[in-house]
């Protein structure tokens, strides 16, 4: 057997990062951002009033109020530095997980907890925001944004679209297939990777031997490791990304390089199979932090800034808890409902069995 | 004897099946250090390692696709596929060539692959965590198909798959998992594709599988109250059938209800009703009738017991066979 000389023999993966975890701001050659400081406030704020809503989502779900939740813990600043890039025009295609995304698409936090409440599948209106419905079954968005991508560019639209998955997803054959048809057709896509390090319980080497965002190199177009735990590198690069997009440059695929602070949904248990140290030690890098140690140190954002945010996520964090108790039951027969176009013969006779079957409870029994 | 839950009693299975044939190997999803999401396989990486116990990659397509290969090369993999909802994109794999290479071969090649699927709803989840997608496979000729309804029968019923000579899907009632019976492991264990009678009844044969068994036994005892007296078959095998089983109760009863949480339209219901009927036919006091899921996706969770079919649902259908 031959050693292959090259492996291992890569240069160490490169992250773009604008912002350390100590909260410096750095230069990098190929990306830059220019914040004013209320575009900063704006993103600080994006990213305490996101947490917010996922920390009284997983309190809503400890007390029963929702099946499941899937919590964005640690991932905010991929999330809102991407989201915060994306243009009106633009589509995002999400996971289960993307509710930062969600919140800055403009989707009202409360109707992302129906499904997990299990009230509805999906609580918005995909046009209204241009974002799309959150899909579970892993890897199938991805195809659907290169679809639509692919529409864009037949329209002659100013627009890309942009699909996010986790590092698992990558080993999933749709992903793939994604890959090959967005790099054909040089669809105006972004394919936006958050490396949160684990899939369920399965850490990245499960999935890959080399750094996901050199994957793309084989497909033909190119990939960059953001720090995921960055707010300005992740609009920075995804702004570039989308841009190289709707100027007809084809694809390229973000690797987010970031952590899943919490366990997978609420009930998973990552105890099981990750050590405490790991957490610690992402802590020190949490996307936040560094954000509000920059606005200090440069004076963006004072105590009264800082305490008026959190004033404001804690009347956020009410408010959803509040409509989300609200949140009514659907009727029995709302289950025939939107199956087809319009209703089949068959399907409305199941319907009618059901009503006069439900019928016959009422007032005994 | 030892009192088990159905998922313990699958774990004790599998634990035994890889300590009887070296060759057997677990496969999947986070089926390693987690031991599954519903801890089917908990403790196996540990006492077996890593070389047994395979977390894969995330790709069921990938899962089923390699089953085969390892297969070819003497191996036993039994995967899991992690809910229902994901067996399809290893649809291919298990349609396409999981079950039609063995006949390709003209009999020379076996694929003694167990596909474990976790199935059914009742337990609150999102979408494409509650399907029944046991029609699917029932419909594909090449595959053997069984679902167990409570902890002895899935002890023993897993090992029996995995000892199979053929591809075996097996659907396991995940609403189920957490219920407790005691497993004479020491029994000897009914041949897989054998039915069996849960309760013996004199009025009506209700049909069952998987999950259903329980809330027709529970159907059953609320019929005795009011004097009818239903018999429950648990079918265990949904293909091939165990038609004589089936034929027997009916022709002794004279009614029949099949009982799936899959919808009815194409469901396996509607196979059993038209071999019941050839069959049976002059024996019939009343058509087969059918309770089960509707002809929608399964629904947002608060939706489910609208859906499922349920202890009066079941009733409802055992009224109506005797309103004819
Ligand atoms: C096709 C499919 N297979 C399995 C699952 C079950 N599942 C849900 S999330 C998940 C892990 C996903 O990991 P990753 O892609 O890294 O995303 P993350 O959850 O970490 O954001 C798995 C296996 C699924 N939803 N869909
Ligand atoms: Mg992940």
């Amino acid at each position: 057997m031959t050693v292959d000389a090259s492996r291992g023999a890569e240069a160490p993966p490169e992250l773009v990062q604008l912002l350390t975890p100590e909260g410096e701001r750095v230069e990098h050659p190929a990306y830059d951002i220019d914040l004013s400081p209320e575009e900063i406030r704006a993103l600080y704020r994006d990213l305490v009033l996101v947490r917010r809503v996922d920390m009284e989502a997983v309190a809503l779900q400890r007390q029963g109020e929702l099946g499941i939740w899937a919590s964005l813990l640690g991932q905010e600043a991929a999330q809102i530095g991407s989201g915060r890039a994306l243009t009106d025009a633009d589509m995002a295609f999400p996971t289960y997980r993307e509710h930062g995304v969600a919140w800055c698409r403009g989707v009202d936090p409360v109707n992302l907890l129906g499904l997990f409440r299990g009230v509805n599948h999906g609580g918005w209106d995909p046009a209204d925001h241009n974002f799309h419905l959150y899909t579970i079954v892993i890897g199938s968005q991805t195809l659907h944004a290169v679809g639509y991508a692919m529409g864009i560019q037949r329209d002659g639209a100013d627009a890309a679209s942009i699909v996010y998955f986790g590092d698992g997803a990558t080993s999933q054959g749709d992903v793939n297939e994604a890959f090959i048809w967005a790099s054909v057709f040089n669809a105006p896509v972004v394919f936006f990777c958050q490396n949160n390090q684990w899939a369920i319980s399965e850490p990245l080497e499960k999935q890959s031997k080399i750094p996901l965002y050199r994957r793309a190199s084989g497909f033909g177009f190119p990939g960059v490791r953001v720090d995921g735990n960055d707010v300005f590198a992740c609009l920075a690069v995804t702004r570039q990304a989308l841009k190289n997009a709707r100027e007809g440059q084809g694809p390229t695929l973000i690797e987010a390089f970031t952590y899943r602070m919490g366990a997978h949904t609420t009930s998973d248990d990552p105890t099981r199979y990750r050590v405490a140290t790991e957490l610690e030690a992402w802590k020190l890098k949490d996307p936040i932090e560094r954000v509000k140690a920059y606005m200090f140190k440069s004076q963006i954002g004072d105590q009264d800034f800082f305490d008026a945010v959190d004033a404001e996520a804690a009347d956020l964090g009410r408010d959803v808890r509040k409509r989300c108790l609200e949140m009514p039951d659907p009727a029995p027969l709302e289950i025939f409902e939107h199956v087809y176009v319009e209703p089949n013969a068959m399907l409305a006779e199941e319907r009618d069995q059901y009503a006069a079957y439900l019928a016959t409870f009422e007032g005994g029994e | 004897m030892s009192t088990l839950t159905l998922a313990k009693a699958l774990n004790d299975g599998l634990r035994a099946a890889m300590e009887d044939d070296p060759k057997v190997l677990i496969m999947g999803e986070d089926v390693g250090k987690l031991g599954g999401v519903f801890r089917v396989t908990d403790g196996l990486y540990k006492d077996f390692g890593d070389s047994r116990v395979i977390d894969t990659p995330l790709a069921e397509s990938g899962i089923i696709g390699t089953a085969i290969g390892l297969a070819l090369r003497g191996y036993r993999p039994v995967c899991e596929i992690q809910f229902d909802g994901f067996v399809f994109p290893a649809a291919d794999q298990i349609i396409t060539q999981l079950a039609k290479m063995p006949l390709r071969s003209l009999g020379k090649l076996r694929l003694p692959v167990v596909v474990r699927i976790p199935c059914g709803g009742g337990i609150g989840a999102v979408e494409h965590h509650s399907e029944s997608p046991e029609a699917y496979f029932t419909h594909t000729a090449g595959l053997r198909v069984v679902a167990c309804s409570n902890p002895a029968d899935a002890y023993h019923m897993i090992q029996q798959a995995i000892r199979c000579e053929d591809p075996v899907i097996f659907f396991e009632p995940k609403r189920r998992y957490w219920d407790k019976a005691v497993v004479d492991k020491a029994a000897e264990a009914l041949p897989m594709h054998r039915g069996v009678v849960a309760r013996p009844g004199t009025d009506v044969t209700v049909l069952a599988y998987g999950p259903m068994v329980k809330t027709c036994l529970e159907a059953a005892t609320a019929a005795a109250e009011e004097g009818r007296s239903l018999e429950v078959v648990d079918l265990r095998s949904l293909s091939p059938l165990d038609t004589d089983l089936i034929f027997e109760s009916v022709r002794k009863t004279g009614r029949c209800v099949v009982a799936h949480e899959a919808p009815v339209n194409s469901g396996l219901g509607a196979e059993i009703a038209a071999r019941v009927t050839e069959a049976c036919f002059y024996n019939l006091e009343a058509p087969v009738l059918r309770a089960g899921g509707f002809s929608t996706p399964y629904p947002p969770s608060r939706l489910e017991d609208d859906y499922l079919p349920d202890l009066d649902r079941v009733l409802d259908a055992v009224d109506r066979t005797f309103a004819f």
